[in-house]
C-alpha cells in the first residue's frame, strides 16, 4: 500500500473526459513523477487530491484515510501541500510574511484567535521562516513585496511555503517552469536535499525531462486522461507508447 | 511601548497628544471673529469626531484587512445605542455597564449577520449585509416599536423595544433599579461615570479665546485611544496577518491549511463590536436612540470615511471620520448671509457673482463638496489622506536632501 492510493478516478468536464479510470499508487518516501502532453489531465488529477475538484467516481486515499469530501484546509492539515502550476502566493504580503503563514497554519491548526499577540513574541516562527528562506536562497529578498518577484522566484517562494510545513506528501505542478537554468538546478538540489534529510513523499508533474530524470524514482505517463505506463525512469525513456503519446501531440 | 514597535508607539503618542489637546487645536480662532465659524472645538462635535473615529477604526479591521466590504455596519451602531439605552432605563445611568452591553449585543448580532453574510464574498456579501441592516432598520422603525405590554397598560414596553420613529428615550418612570429614578432636581438623570456627568464641562477663557473641556469628550477620547491601541495590536498580530492574507489570496490560505471562515467571522464580529461601542457612546453622550442610526446612509458614511482617510492604514479611518464630520457640521452651517459678509469688500456685482458660485457647495450643499473631494481623493490619492500625507512628507524629505546636497557641493570647492 502506498501513502497515496488513487483508484478508478473519473472526471468529466461536460463531454470532455479529463480523467478516465486513473489508478495511481505512490509509495511512501518516494519521488513519483507524472508526465504527459499538455491537456493530459495531470493538473486535474492533483486538483482531485487537494479538494479543489471532486472526482465523479473513484476513491482517493491518503495515509489510510479518504480525502474526498474534505475541505482544502483539512486536506492540508492531513499533511498534503501543493505547489500550483501558476504560482499561488499572497501577492500583497512580503516574502517573509508569505512564509510565516504556513508556519502558523502548521503550529495552530486551521483556526486560532491570536489577535493581540505581537510578532515579536513569535520567535520560533520567525526563526523557522528565516531558516526556510535561507534554504531556498531568498533571505535577501525577505522584505520584498511578493507580487513584484520574478516568476521563478514566485515559484521558489511557493515551494518554500509548502516545504516549511514539512508535509508528508508534497505535490509539485511544474515547479521549474519559468525558471532560469541555474535556478532549476538549485531547485533540483533543494528537493534532493529535502528528500534525503527527512521523510517526505513527492509527486511531481514536470515537462522538463532533466528535472524528471534527476529526481523521480517512478514515472507515470498520462495521456488523454488515462495512465499509459508506469515504470522506473530507465524503462520509460525509450518506451514506444511514451514516444507515441508525445509525438502524437506534436503531430 | 505597550508591546508596540517604535513607529507604532510614536503614532499612538501623536494621536493621543492631538486628541487630548483637541479643545485647543480645534479652536484656533478667537470668539466673535469672522473665522470663528470654522472652530470645531465644541464638545458636541469633538465627541462626534472620536465616536465616528471608533466606528471607522472598527470598520477598517474588516474592510481594510480582509477586503470584505460590509454595507450594513450601521446596524451594529444602532444595536449598540439601543442596548445602552436599555441599560440606562433598567439599571442606572453609569456608562460603563451600558457600553459593556452595547458591545455584547452588537457582538451577538454580528455573529448571526456575519455567519449568514460570509457564505458569500464580493458584491454578494455587501448586498447581504445591506439587506440585514435594512431589515434591522425596518424592525426598529415599526415591528419592534409596537405596543408590547398590552393595550391597557402604560408600562416600559408601551412603545416597544425601540420607540419607533421618535426613538427610545428615558422617562421618569424607568425603573433604574441600581440608580436613582429621578435626579435630585426632579429632572431626568443624565449618563455619568461614577457620578461624573457626561454633559458636564468647564470653560477656560484666554483673551478672546474660549476653550471648553467636556467630561463626555474626554471619556469618549480615552475610549477611542484604547480602541485605536487595540486595533494596532490586531493589525500587527498573527491574526491580522492571516486577515491580510485572506484579502490577498483566500484560496492559497485554504490550501495552506487555515480555514478562512472563522477568521472572517472573528474579524466581522470584532468590527461589529467596535460599531456597537460607538453606538453605545452616542447614547451615553446624548441619551436617545432612533432607527435612523441604522439607515443605509449611515452604513455608507463609514465606508466613505475609511476610503477617504486610507483603507487598511492605521490612522486613515480616524482622519476620514474627522474630515467628514467637520464638513458636515461646519460647511453646512455657512449660509448666504455669511458668504455675503465675507465678500462684502468686492464690488456689488462681483460679490453676488462669487457668492452664487460658492453657494451650491455650502449649507445643504455640503454633500456636493464631500462628493467632489471624495472623487478627487479616490482618483488622485487611492491611498486616501494618509497617502497624501506620505507624499508630502516624502517631497519635503527629498527637498531637504537636495538642500543638504547643495550645501555639500557648495562647500567642496573650499576644501
Ligand atoms: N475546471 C475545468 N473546467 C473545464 N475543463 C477543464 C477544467 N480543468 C481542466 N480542464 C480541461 O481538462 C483537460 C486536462 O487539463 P489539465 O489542466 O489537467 O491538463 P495538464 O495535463 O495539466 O496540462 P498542462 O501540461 O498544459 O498543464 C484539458 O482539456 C482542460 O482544458
Ligand atoms: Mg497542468
Amino acid at each position: 500500500m502506498g501513502i497515496l492510493e488513487v483508484k478508478d478516478v473519473n472526471k468529466n468536464f461536460g463531454g470532455l473526459k479529463a480523467l478516465s479510470n486513473v489508478n495511481l499508487s505512490v509509495a511512501e518516501n518516494s519521488v513519483h513523477a507524472i508526465i504527459g502532453p499538455n491537456g493530459a489531465g495531470k493538473s486535474t488529477l492533483l486538483n482531485c487530491l487537494v479538494g479543489k475538484l471532486i472526482p465523479d467516481t473513484g476513491s482517493v486515499m491518503f495515509d489510510g484515510q479518504s480525502v474526498l469530501g474534505r475541505k482544502p484546509h483539512e486536506i492540508n492539515q492531513m499533511g498534503i501541500s501543493r505547489v500550483f502550476q501558476t504560482p499561488e502566493i499572497f501577492g500583497d504580503l512580503t516574502v517573509f510574511e508569505n512564509v510565516m503563514i504556513p508556519c502558523f497554519a502548521k503550529r495552530d491548526g486551521e483556526f486560532r484567535l491570536h489577535a493581540v499577540e505581537g510578532m515579536m513574541n513569535e520567535a520560533e516562527i520567525v526563526e523557522e521562516a528565516e531558516r526556510m528562506l535561507i534554504d531556498v536562497n531568498m533571505i535577501d529578498k525577505r522584505h520584498a513585496h511578493s507580487a513584484s518577484l520574478s516568476r521563478g522566484d514566485k515559484r521558489r517562494l511557493e515551494m518554500a511555503m509548502c516545504l516549511v510545513q514539512q508535509p508528508k506528501l508534497l505535490l509539485l505542478d511544474e515547479p521549474t517552469a519559468g525558471m532560469a537554468r541555474a535556478d532549476t538546478n538549485n531547485t533540483i538540489d533543494l528537493l534532493k536535499e529535502i528528500r534525503d534529510k527527512r521523510d517526505i513523499t513527492m509527486a511531481i508533474i514536470e515537462h522538463d525531462m532533466h528535472v524528471v530524470f534527476s529526481l523521480a524514482e517512478r514515472i507515470t505517463v498520462l495521456a488523454q486522461g488515462t495512465p499509459l505506463v508506469e515504470d522506473v525512469p530507465e524503462n520509460i525513456k525509450g518506451h514506444p507508447k511514451v514516444q507515441e503519446a508525445y509525438l502524437g501531440e506534436a503531430a | 511601548m505597550f508591546g508596540l514597535n517604535k513607529k507604532d508607539s510614536t503614532l499612538l503618542l501623536i494621536v493621543a497628544g492631538l486628541v487630548l489637546l483637541a479643545p485647543f487645536l480645534l479652536n484656533p480662532f478667537p470668539e466673535g471673529s469672522a473665522m470663528a465659524q470654522f472652530n470645531a472645538g465644541y464638545p458636541d462635535l469633538m465627541q462626534r469626531f472620536v465616536i465616528f473615529g471608533i466606528f471607522a477604526i472598527g470598520f477598517n479591521i474588516l474592510f481594510g484587512l480582509t477586503g470584505y466590504l460590509s454595507f450594513g455596519h450601521a446596524a451594529f451602531l444602532g444595536v449598540g445605542s439601543y442596548a445602552a439605552m436599555w441599560m440606562f432605563k433598567l439599571f442606572g445611568m453609569n456608562v460603563l455597564p451600558a457600553l459593556a452591553l452595547s458591545i455584547l449585543m452588537s457582538g451577538l448580532f454580528a455573529v448571526v449577520i456575519g455567519y449568514v453574510s460570509l457564505r458569500r464574498s464580493g458584491i454578494y456579501f455587501s448586498i447581504l449585509t445591506l439587506a440585514f441592516a435594512m431589515m434591522s432598520y425596518a424592525l426598529a422603525y415599526s415591528v419592534l416599536a409596537a405596543d408590547m405590554d398590552g393595550p391597557d397598560q402604560q408600562g416600559l414596553l408601551q412603545k416597544g423595544l425601540t420607540g419607533g420613529e421618535t426613538g427610545l428615550q428615558l422617562t421618569l418612570d424607568d425603573p433604574r433599579i441600581l440608580g436613582q429614578q429621578t435626579a435630585g432636581d426632579g429632572n431626568l438623570p443624565v449618563p455619568s461615570l461614577f457620578g461624573l456627568e457626561m454633559r458636564s464641562a468647564s470653560e477656560l477663557n484666554v483673551g478672546d479665546w474660549v476653550f471648553t473641556f467636556s467630561a463626555g469628550y474626554y471619556f469618549s477620547a480615552i475610549v477611542m485611544l484604547l480602541s485605536f491601541y487595540l486595533s494596532i495590536r490586531i493589525f500587527r498580530s498573527p491574526f491580522g496577518l492571516v486577515l491580510r492574507s485572506i484579502k490577498s489570496n483566500q484560496q492559497r490560505l485554504s490550501y495552506t491549511g487555515m480555514n478562512p471562515k472563522p477568521y472572517m467571522l472573528a474579524a466581522f464580529v470584532i468590527s461589529g463590536m467596535y460599531a456597537g461601542l460607538a453606538g453605545g457612546l452616542m447614547a451615553a453622550m446624548d441619551p436617545l436612540a432612533g432607527p435612523e442610526r441604522m439607515f443605509w446612509t449611515a452604513s455608507g458614511e463609514v465606508v466613505l470615511m475609511t476610503i477617504l482617510g486610507g483603507v487598511g492604514t492605521l490612522i486613515g479611518p480616524v482622519l476620514g471620520a474627522g474630515a467628514i464630520k467637520y464638513m458636515e457640521n461646519i460647511l453646512s452651517k455657512i449660509n448666504s448671509d455669511i458668504l455675503h459678509s465675507w465678500f462684502a469688500f468686492l464690488p456689488d456685482g462681483l460679490e453676488d457673482f462669487v457668492v452664487t458660485l460658492i453657494y451650491p457647495f455650502i449649507g445643504k450643499g455640503w454633500h456636493l463638496t464631500l462628493g467632489i473631494i471624495f472623487m478627487l481623493v479616490v482618483i488622485f490619492l487611492p491611498g486616501g489622506l494618509v497617502e497624501g500625507g506620505q507624499r508630502i512628507a516624502r517631497a519635503m524629505r527629498r527637498k531637504k536632501q537636495t538642500a543638504s546636497d547643495d550645501d555639500t557641493k557648495a562647500k567642496q570647492p573650499a576644501e
